[in-house]
Order: structure tokens, then sequence, then C-alpha cells
């Protein structure tokens, strides 16, 4: 059996996607352009399911599909994954595609492996790149890279016997860098006539309970450790000028500097922010391993030995107490300058 | 009822170290733990069993030394265990896992599959659902509250990224488990002698009826090319900068990012 194209699933709620989905499609393109030197047939497939959503798919065009499956059903309008499973999976039979990317989200964890056990594939969890068969061997073979061991450990999967090679890929990690406004694509429907009714009942949505800021979706943090220890202010001033939010180690939060709610770590959230400026924090593995993909990171530590540094972009050793009043100033400076 | 809860045993990947020498990472002396999802598991089928007068089937399929953990479990209050262990089964991938683990489980009665939602040393999220998928049941991932069991059916709290959900599923279904859903009992010496005195079978691949083509490392549609430690990048590291100078560098990298 001959397969092509590379296929994404575009994640929706109310026809709004999940950034991830953009992020795929770039990625898929790029993937696509490189496949077509050899396979010209190839092409970037975007999979939308949901009820009412067609008029969405002018999106998913401008961020790189150039088609669009739609299956729309009012079956579908709610996530469920016995129906998602029967669907795509009935779409991979009937197109054959090469490849299958969907974000590593918690709609997309449920589903992907589901799909691959349904076909018969492999799945690699969790991406966080993707390049083609870099030997030239197999020109459309997928090398993907995810972590393992707690991010210890760096791993490169293929899948070289099953189609379509299937992955999720972590949401932030990807650019979505593709955007053609106005480009537009043709638009395949796809059958659904299952009217049996899902058999998982969804009762009730519960917004998760928050004291306060998403950490987890800031793009800058200004987080502090115990060094910072009764001067958390200093943190706030600088992350409030700069539209960025506060979090904190887990030495901060045990000794009451900040909620529970803001600990960045193992035992805390996981934060991937364009800047993270780490302000007194000694950087044990429990912290790092909650922040150290962040794409810059700024380090402040009196002891020139923290481990913090390992990970960082930036390191500076000083003292934060010191050093946050000065930038808080210098912050104020390059505002005034961009306004003048 | 009867509950059959999936468990790993894994490597304490806190503790792990690498060679800095080799790159690679260093297994030895490294403790191993229940998967700290699974453990929330293994509690919640506890919990069940009090309620509602279940009886607990522990499963894993892993090397001999995993029965040290099956016996913890045992000493938890679990009736039974299984251990699914076999040269043949090593370096199975998430489908191969899944397709061994549904092989055998077709064999036992169960009404409710407990697992964890992921392993700390894989952290793919992928043998839950592709072993409910082998056995043509209902699956939720990402529990963090059972609410009940009524009629037949499981209430619970599945964890979205920014909200929860309250779903009622029928039985038999998958539910995988999240670690923060409960606190795990302790246990004492009474557990510990107690574990010895329960059913713990060995399951090897001649037990099952599966062709040897669909187990471990062969049977395994996923391969790993290369693996290779994170390298990190030794950024710049400022010195003896005075505070002013030093709040002048991190604002010079800021400006790039302020909207």
């Amino acid at each position: 059996m001959v397969t092509k194209d590379i296929y994404v699933f575009a994640q929706q709620t109310d026809s709004v996607f999940e950034n991830v989905v953009f992020e795929l499609l770039s990625e898929a393109r790029k993937l696509c352009d490189t496949i077509r030197s050899s396979r010209p047939d190839f092409n970037v497939v975007a999979v939308l399911l949901g009820h009412h959503v067609k008029a969405s798919a002018n999106a998913l065009f401008e961020h790189g599909a150039d088609q669009v499956i739609v299956c729309d059903h009012k079956s579908l309008a709610h996530y469920s994954t016995e129906k998602y499973t029967d669907v795509v999976s009935r779409i991979i039979t009937t197109y054959h595609p090469d490849s299958l990317l969907i974000g590593a989200t918690v709609v997309g964890r449920d589903l992907a492996p589901r799909i691959a056990a349904r076909v018969d594939t492999g799945l690699t969890a969790d991406a966080t790149k993707i390049e083609i068969d870099p030997t030239g061997e197999h020109p459309t073979q997928l090398w993907i890279t995810r972590p393992a061991f707690g991010g210890n450990l760096f791993g490169t999967i293929v899948c070289p016997n099953h189609r379509p090679q299937m992955s999720t890929i972590r949401p932030n990690v990807l650019d979505s860098d593709f955007f053609q406004h106005g480009r537009t694509g043709e638009i395949i429907e796809f059958g659904f006539e299952d009217e049996t009714e899902t058999l998982v009942k969804f009762l009730q949505r519960i917004p998760k309970e928050e004291h306060g800021v998403n950490i987890a979706k800031a793009r800058i943090i200004f987080s502090g450790g115990r060094g910072m220890s009764g001067h958390f202010d200093l943190l706030e001033e600088c992350a409030r000028s700069v539209g960025g939010v506060v979090a904190a180690s887990r030495g901060a939060v045990d000794m009451g500097e900040a909620p529970k709610d803001v600990q960045v770590g193992q035992t805390g959230k996981t934060v991937r922010p364009t800047l993270y400026i780490a302000c007194g924090i000694s950087g044990a593995v429990q912290h790092t391993a909650g922040m150290d993909k962040s794409e810059y990171i700024i380090a402040i530590n009196k002891d020139p030995q923290a481990a913090i540094f390992s990970v960082a972009t930036l390191g500076i050793v000083g003292d934060a107490l010191e050093i946050l009043p000065h930038l808080a100033e210098e912050i104020r400076k390059l505002q005034q300058h961009s306004e003048s | 009822m009867n509950i059959v809860l999936l468990v790993k045993q894994v490597p304490d990947t806190t503790e792990m170290k690498i060679d800095k020498v080799t790159g690679t990472l260093i297994r030895t002396g490294v403790p191993t733990i229940i998967n700290p999802d699974d453990l929330a598991a293994v509690e919640e089928a506890l919990i069940l069993k009090e309620k509602y007068d279940a009886r607990i089937t522990i499963v894993t399929m892993g090397p001999p030394q995993a029965e040290e953990m099956l016996r913890e479990i045992l000493g938890r209050g679990a009736d039974e265990a299984y251990l699914l262990s076999d040269a043949r089964f090593a370096g199975a991938d998430t489908w191969a896992t899944s397709t061994t683990l549904a092989a055998f489980l077709k064999t036992l009665p169960y009404d409710l599959i407990l697992a964890g939602r992921q392993a700390i040393d894989g952290d793919t999220a992928q043998v839950g659902p592709q072993t409910a998928e082998k056995l043509h049941i209902l699956q939720v991932t990402y529990v963090e509250e059972i609410i009940k069991l009524e009629n037949g059916r499981m209430i619970v709290k599945k964890a979205y990224e920014t909200f929860s959900e309250i779903l009622e599923v029928p039985l038999p279904c998958l539910l995988t488990t999240l670690n923060t859903m409960n606190q795990p009992r302790g246990m004492n010496v009474y557990d510990a002698w107690r574990a010895y005195q329960k059913p713990l079978t060995k399951i090897t691949f001649d037990d099952l009826d599966l062709p040897l083509s669909q187990v471990g490392l062969k049977g395994s549609p996923t391969q790993v090319k290369k693996t290779f430690t994170r390298t990190i990048q030794a950024g710049s590291l400022n010195e003896n900068l005075s505070s002013r100078d030093a709040a002048k560098l991190i604002a010079s990298t800021l400006k790039a990012y302020m909207e």
C-alpha cells in the first residue's frame, strides 16, 4: 500500500484551535516541502472533527494545510474518545496517510494511543523534535526525538514498517511561523453516519480552582527562591512592569513566600515561558525539571557553583536583592525610551 | 467486583545521574519505586475494595525483580498478583506491551482496570489507552477523582489543562489515575508478612495465546534509533559585575521579550 501525506489533527473547541495545531501545521509544512523533492505528491492535510466547524478550515489553510478533511457531526461536538477514535481511524484506513501528528494535549494523549492501537501502528509520545531521516536513506521516514527518564535522556524513534507514522508533539516546543493570509485549499468532507449514543457520558464541566495567575501560560516569569525571602515584592515589581508573573521554588513556597499555585518544579508546575528569570534559586533537579525547557533562562545567584547556572543561558553571579531594584529602574528607562 | 491494577516498577528518575565521560545514564544504585501514578491507582483500588467489597488483582510486565513491588502491593491489601516476565517480552514498545498485557487480561475476570496515567521512566501515557483498545473497553484517562460507583457505572472527574469534567462511564472500563488524587496509606510489619501469604504467579510467553511476532522488541512498530543525554548549553556566566551593570545586562536581554 502506497501511503502519502502528512496529517495533522486539528484539535478545537467551539471552532477555536489549540495553538499546537498551528505549530504542527508549520512543522508539517517544512517536512512536506523537504519530502516533495522526492515525492512531489505529498501534501499537508488537516483533520478537523466537530460540529459546525467547516468555516474554521480557512485558518488551517492559512497556517499551512493543503487539504482539510472535515467530519462534521453533532456527536463530535464534544470530544469523545470513542467517536473520535472511530472517525480518525476510518479516515486513516480510507486515505492511508504516511504520518499523523497530534498535539500532546490531554485530548491528544487520550486519542492518539487509542488510534495507534486500532490501526496497529507505532506511536511516539510527547516529541520535542521531528526531522526527515538525515541519512537520506528513507526520504519519507520521520526521526522523532523525545525526552525520557524525567528529561535525563533523549531518544530518537522511528517507525520503519508501519503506517501512518504517529506522534504526539509537546505544545509550545515547535514554532508556528507559517502564515499566509488568504491562502486556501481543498476541503474534503468525510461522512459519518453513526447515530449511536456516546457511552461515556459527559455530565459537567468544572473550572479549575485558580487562586491567582496561571504561571503555565506566562511568557515571562520572575521566579524566586529562598534567597529572595522577604523580598518577593521586588519580583512583583519587575514582573508587573514587563507583563510577566511571579513564580517560586519549593523552598520559597515552603517558607510561605508564595502560594503553592505558583510553585515550579517536579512537585509543582512545569513552565515553558520564553523568558525565565531565576532569582536566588539554587537549582536542584526538583526545580529545574519544571523550567529547563524555557526558551531563555537568566539566573542570578550569589554562589558561582549553584546548579541553576548549568541550565541558564545567561548567568549572573550576584545578589538578586541588590540587582533587582536596578533592574526595575532599567526597565523603566526602556519603557520611557519606547514611549518617547 | 473484580479490579485489575496495572502497575510498573520504575527507576526513581529524580535520583538518576549521567556519566559525564560516556554520556549515558548511570542505572546502578538507582532505587526502584512503584511508579507514582500507579501508586495512586493502588490506593484507589483499596478504597473501592473497602466500599464495594472488590477483589484486587495486580498485573505487571517486567523483569523478575518486579516481584518485590508486587509483594509490597499485596502487603498493602491486593489479593493476588501476576508477573509477566520473559526475555522474549524485553524491549517492547507501548504497542507490544499493551498487546501482551491485553492477551493476558483476556484470561482474567475484570470489571474495572486501573492504571497510572504514565510511568516516570518513559512518560508516554500510552499503555493504558492501548490496552483498553486491545480489550475493546471504554477508557477515561487523567482521572483526578473517583467520585462513586453506582449501578455498574463509575462517576469520575477527569483533569484537563484548564478545567475538569465529570464523566459517567459504564463498566467494564479502564481508568488512568493521577498521582495527586490521593495520599497512599503506609505499610506496617503485619502487611509485609501477609504479602508473602498471597498468590503470586509468573506468566511467560508460552502461557499466552500470542504470536512471537507481536511481543518484545521484534514485535514493536517503533524502534529506538539512538539515545543521547542532554547537552547542557553552557551559557555565559558573569562574575564580578556591579549590581548596576548586571541589571543593565539583564535588561538588554529582557528588552527583546517585552511587548
